[in-house]
Parts: C-alpha cells; structure tokens; sequence
C-alpha cells in the first residue's frame, strides 16, 4: 500500500522551525550549562572548574545584594501591580460608555518600548528638572532624591515620623549578629532608587493586566450574578464569594507572567541607574543586571555570568512549579 | 448601578487615566522647549518662555537689566537673533516688563533627528522587524501546520519539548547565543538580530490551536478535489486563519522593534545599531540635553504609537487572548 511508505513530508514541513529552535534555544541551554563549569572567556575556552563559579556565588556580596534588590522588585511589582489591574478592571467591566477608550489609554504604555519610556521617567526623577519634584514642590513637599537615593523607603517613611531609624537598626543587628549594612539593606525595605523603578514598572505592565483580567472577568456567565442578587448579596459579597473564585486561573495566569518577567526586569536598570554602578550604592542592582556586567561589562568573565543565569533560570522554574501545584488545588 | 457609583467610577479611572498619559504629554511638551528654560526650572506642561522686555512706541524688545534703579535702569537691548544692538541704556523703569510667551522649539526634533544617524537605526529596525515578522510567519504556519494535521512519529514529544523552552528566559541563553554568535561569526552583524528569531515556539503554539479548529471535512474535499497538502494550507488553512496571523505579526513585530538587551549585547558597530540600542547610547551621549532626549523618545515611539491607534481593537484583542487558556 501507498500509506505503507515512509512519508518524511511533516518532517519537512517542522524543519524550518526546528532547525531554528534547536540551534538558537536548545543548543544555548545545553551550552550555558556546559559554560558554567568552565574558566570560560570570549577569548577562548580555559579549564574546567566544575562548580567553582556557583561556590563564588555564595561568597559574593554583590550577588546576594542583586537577588535582594530583585526579590524586592518582585515583592512590590507583583502584588500592587496585580491588585490595580484587578481594580480598574472591575470598574472597566462595570461601565459602558467610553469603556474602550479607557482600555486604550490603559494600553499605551504596554506597545511603547522600555527604553524610551526609561529615558522620559529617568528626568522626570531627576531632582532638579524632573516632574516629580515639580509637582511635589507645587503641593509644598520638599523635593526628594529619587534614582539618586540610597537610603530606604522604610527608613525615609520612619525618619520622616521622627523615628530613630539608625539607633533602630543597630539594635536590630546587635541582636541578630548581623553587620550593620547588612541589617539596614534588610530592615529598610528597598532604596527610593528601586523604588522609583518600581513605580515605572508597576505602570508599564498596568494595562496589560488590566486587559487580561477584564477578558477573564466577561467570561464570568452573568446568571451567577443574577442569582446572587435574588439571594441578596451585596456587591462586596458577590466579588468575593463570585468574581474572585471564578476569576483565579486569571490570577494565576497574571501572577506568573508578571513574577516570571519581574525577574528579568533588566533595561529600565541599565538605562535610569546604570552602567557602570546600577544605582546609588548599587541598591538598583538586579539579578540581570548583574549577569550583563559580569558577563559583558569590564570582567568579561562569560562562565559566571552563565551560571548567575541558571540560578536565576532555577529560581523560575521553582516558582512555576509552585505556582502550577497551588493552582491544581485552588481550581474551579 | 447608581449614578453616584458612576461618578466615582469615571472620575477613578479618568484621574489614573491621566496618570498613564501624563509622562508622554510631559516628554512631547518638554521636547518643545528651550534648554535654558529647563534649566531655569521651568519644568511644567506649558513650554513658555520668560523674558525681560523693553516695550516702546508698541514696539517690544529683549533686554537684559544690567543696573536695576529705582525710576530707571541700565540694560542692554537685543534684537531677534539675540545680538546686542544697544549695550548699556539708560530706560524708565515703567517701559520694563516681565513677559511670558508661548515658544515651541520644533527645531529639537531635527537637531536630536541629525546629531546621531537615527534615520540609519529607524532602517535597521524595520529590516530587521519586518523579516523576523516574515520568517515567524512561514516557519510558524509550515510547523503548525505538521502538528495540528499530520501524523509522524515523536509528535507529541517534539512539540512538548517546544513548549518546554518557550519557558525558558531569554537571560539564560543569552550569554550561550553569544558564544554561539561568535564561532559562526555572525557577531556585528545582521544575521545575530534576523536569523535566531524567525522561528518563534509562541506562534507556532497560536497556529497550531488555530490550525486544529478547522473541520476535516474541508481537508477531505479539498483531498478528493486533488489538492495538494500544501495546496491545502496555501488555499484553506491559511485564509481560515487570518486572525490569528495577524496576531502573531503583531506580537513578532512589536516585540521586534521593541527588544533591546540582545541587540544591546550583539551589535557593536553604530550603522548597525537598531533604533532602541541607538536610542541608549544617544541618552548616554546627551545626557544633560534634556529636550533632545525627550525629542528622540518622541518620535522613537511614534511608529508604534500611531500603528496602535490605527489598530487598537486588534491589538488588544491579540493580548487579551493570551491570558486566555487556550
């Protein structure tokens, strides 16, 4: 029979796509393991070192100093970033007229590149000519650091209270046996610097969530609503025993990108507060960040940058997998 | 809902509305005005400009006061290009004034336009963008094609495995692409930014889903019919899908024009530079040139500014479906 014949014709028709695929992604993973565990310059290939750079890692301050700067990202990225597009969704969703002229407006930031939206939010931070300041000195505020500021927005917040925050902080480091700069960089929750990028960030990704979560929010069947109403629920109690239930693997959804990409909040840093520093005192300095300058910067050392990578590909992927085993558990 | 809910609501979302336009409306503004405006801290929306003014016979002049008196002060008068044309005269102090006038400097955006080749990096960037939206388009469609219609040995983990590293951060294989890039000799050049990204596994997973919605019986028609199977993808499959290419081109082309760390790190050359790397280095160059930069990110965004509000319901239609589990 015909049919009996060997038929390559899928075969042909996948090759394009996996000759690409294969050679561009799965050859570089391979690689970047392989690299980790060599001396391994742009100059050529030197000894192998076996796990040499993943030990450096644990030694190295700047390192730890990068994954404390990117967890912070992540920790006030992801939460605000999630809660507001959740909220303008909802109000999206509950009005009718000019509702895609919002959503629009909403959407602007996400087709605009980092790189120019970096460049316009770097001055309007800066502390003479900026905005910021501007609008601060036009409500009688005193003009603040911004990208220039070390110090942490904790710190700045209770001191401005009149809480001793140094005294605060070293008792704290007395007590825990902590260095007094490492104390701080914990204690005082991100520098104003970061927190700067943090505001952009949350901005830049609002309307994409916002869009995602007010298509999840349509696919709701009204009726649950309808019923909701004859059984007398108010409103607060149908967003939170309807909308929010049905509305998960949304959140799920929303929750993973966002973290996933946070991690690799990269171009903003490298434009507003680097190279070569990443920030005052290096308080911007995030994980990618790190992996550029090690790898492509003056040290030029490509075999630490790779492994700084896997770490931070190992870290992804064990988020995912948690967050895929809460969401087969909180699925409806 | 309530009328009062209402005005809460558009009130809401106009204010936050505002702060999500407002950094674009102070970079146009602040891109019109004079550097020494700026720097004298004229930072608000409105690119005015302050001058002192000689004002006689209806006729105004700029001066600068050089002794201020009580009746009358010593200035010098300028003319229009900013000449003295009279140095050290003695003028009443009732014909001086403070004024304020409305000036846009347009005149930024060609002198940021020339001082480095963006007319060079806005080429490279549509070359670039457009054969990487060509190339997705082809291999995704042909590979798609194979896996949502066609049985072949290790399909299902073959297209698990792309799955697998779609998942997988561009960080991580960055520093191996440009170990790679280097031993085919492609650093520097346009094959780096073109040739890795014409296969893209996201657009691939879209067509596929898409691919897989059409009825077999449309196949078996066209199968008896004699058509050929790539007769059938040519003339069936892919006219059934114009949606979702147009997606895919949108995501390829914005993701594209908007990529910046793997031109950042493959490109040395400045004629290959592509608009976003241009762009950096340019805010590295000019750094204390305020209306420049904001003059160059003016009109580095307006391409896609002006393709989003051409296209805006498809646009947003494409991102809105990825959030939906497909």
């Amino acid at each position: 029979m015909k049919n009996k014949k060997k038929d390559f014709g899928p075969y042909l028709y996948l090759l394009p796509a996996a000759v690409i695929i294969f050679t561009f992604r799965l050859i570089p993973i391979v690689l970047s393991f392989i690299v980790s565990f060599f001396d391994w310059s742009i100059t050529g290939v030197g000894g192998f070192i076996a796990l040499e750079n993943y030990g450096r890692l644990l030694h190295d301050a700047e390192f730890w100093q990068s994954m404390l700067n990117t967890f912070y990202l992540v920790i006030f990225v992801v939460p605000i970033g999630l809660l507001l597009a959740l909220f303008f969704a909802n109000l999206l969703n509950s009005i009718e007229k000019l509702k895609g002229f919002f959503r629009s407006v909403y959407f602007i930031p996400t087709v605009t590149s980092m790189v120019a939206i970096s460049i316009v939010w770097k001055i309007m931070f800066n502390q003479q000519t900026g905005l910021f300041n501007y609008l601060l000195g036009k409500i009688g505020v005193n003009p603040l650091g911004w990208l220039a500021e070390s110090r942490g927005i904790f710190d700045l917040l209770l001191s401005s209270a009149g809480v001793d925050y140094t005294a605060f902080v070293t008792s704290i480091s007395g007590w825990m046996h902590m260095s007094y700069n490492a104390s701080y960089m914990i204690l005082a929750g991100p520098s104003l610097a970061l927190f700067s990028i943090i505001m952009l960030t949350i901005w830049k990704g609002l309307g994409y969530n916002t869009i995602i979560y007010l298509a999840g929010l349509q696919n709701i069947p009204s009726v649950y609503y309808e019923a909701a109403e004859i059984d007398g629920a108010g409103r607060a109690k149908q967003f939170f025993k309807i909308t929010l239930p049905l509305i998960s693997p949304t959140t799920y959804y929303v929750l993973m990108m966002t973290t996933i990409t946070t991690f690799q909040v990269f171009s903003q840093i490298y434009l507003m507060t680097g190279p070569p520093i990443g920030g005052p005192l290096g308080t911007t300095k995030v994980i990618v960040y790190y992996l550029y300058d090690k790898g492509f910067g003056e040290a030029g050392d490509l075999s630490y940058a790779s492994a700084i990578a896997l770490v931070l590909f190992a870290i992804i992927l064990i988020l995912t997998m948690v967050q895929k085993r809460m969401e087969k558990r909180v699925h409806y | 809902m309530t009328n009062w809910n209402k005005t809460i609501t558009y009130t809401i979302l106009i204010i936050c509305g505002i702060s999500m336009i407002v950094p674009f409306l102070w970079m146009a503004t602040t891109a019109l005005k004079s550097q020494k405006e700026i720097n004298k801290g004229n930072v608000g929306f409105i690119p005015y400009e302050e001058y002192t003014a000689y004002t006689r016979d209806g006729v105004e002049k700029r001066i600068k006061v050089v002794v201020a008196g009580a009746d009358s002060s010593v200035v010098n008068i300028f003319n229009d290009a900013g000449k003295i044309v009279s140095a050290y005269r003695k003028v009443p102090n009732e014909l001086i004034s403070e004024k304020k006038k409305l000036v846009f400097h347009f005149e930024n955006f060609t002198e940021a336009f020339n001082k480095v080749p963006f007319a060079r990096y806005f080429l490279n960037t549509i070359i670039v963008s457009t054969l990487v939206v060509f190339g997705v388009i082809v291999t995704g469609s042909l590979a798609a094609y194979a896996f949502a219609r066609m049985q072949f040995k290790g399909r299902e983990f073959l297209f698990y495995l792309f799955i697998s590293m779609m998942m997988v951060p561009q960080p991580v294989y960055l520093i191996p692409s440009y170990i790679l890039m280097h031993h085919l000799g492609w650093l520097d050049t346009y094959n780096a930014l073109i040739i890795p990204w014409i296969a893209n596994i996201f657009t691939i997973f879209l067509l596929r889903q898409q691919f897989k919605t059409i009825p077999q019986e449309l196949f078996d028609a066209a199968a008896i019919d004699g058509c050929s199977r790539f007769g059938i993808l040519w003339k069936i499959v892919l006219p059934l899908s114009k949606s979702v290419i147009v997606t895919s081109a949108i995501f390829g082309f914005i993701g594209s024009w908007n990529s910046f760390m793997w031109p950042l790190v493959m490109i040395d050359s400045p004629q290959l530079r592509v608009l976003q790397v241009g762009l950096s280095y340019f805010s590295q160059e000019a750094s204390a040139q305020t209306t420049l930069l904001m003059a160059a990110s003016t009109f580095s965004i307006l391409p896609l500014l002006i393709l989003f509000v051409i296209a805006q319901k498809q646009i947003i239609a494409s991102f809105a479906s990825t959030g939906l589990k497909g």
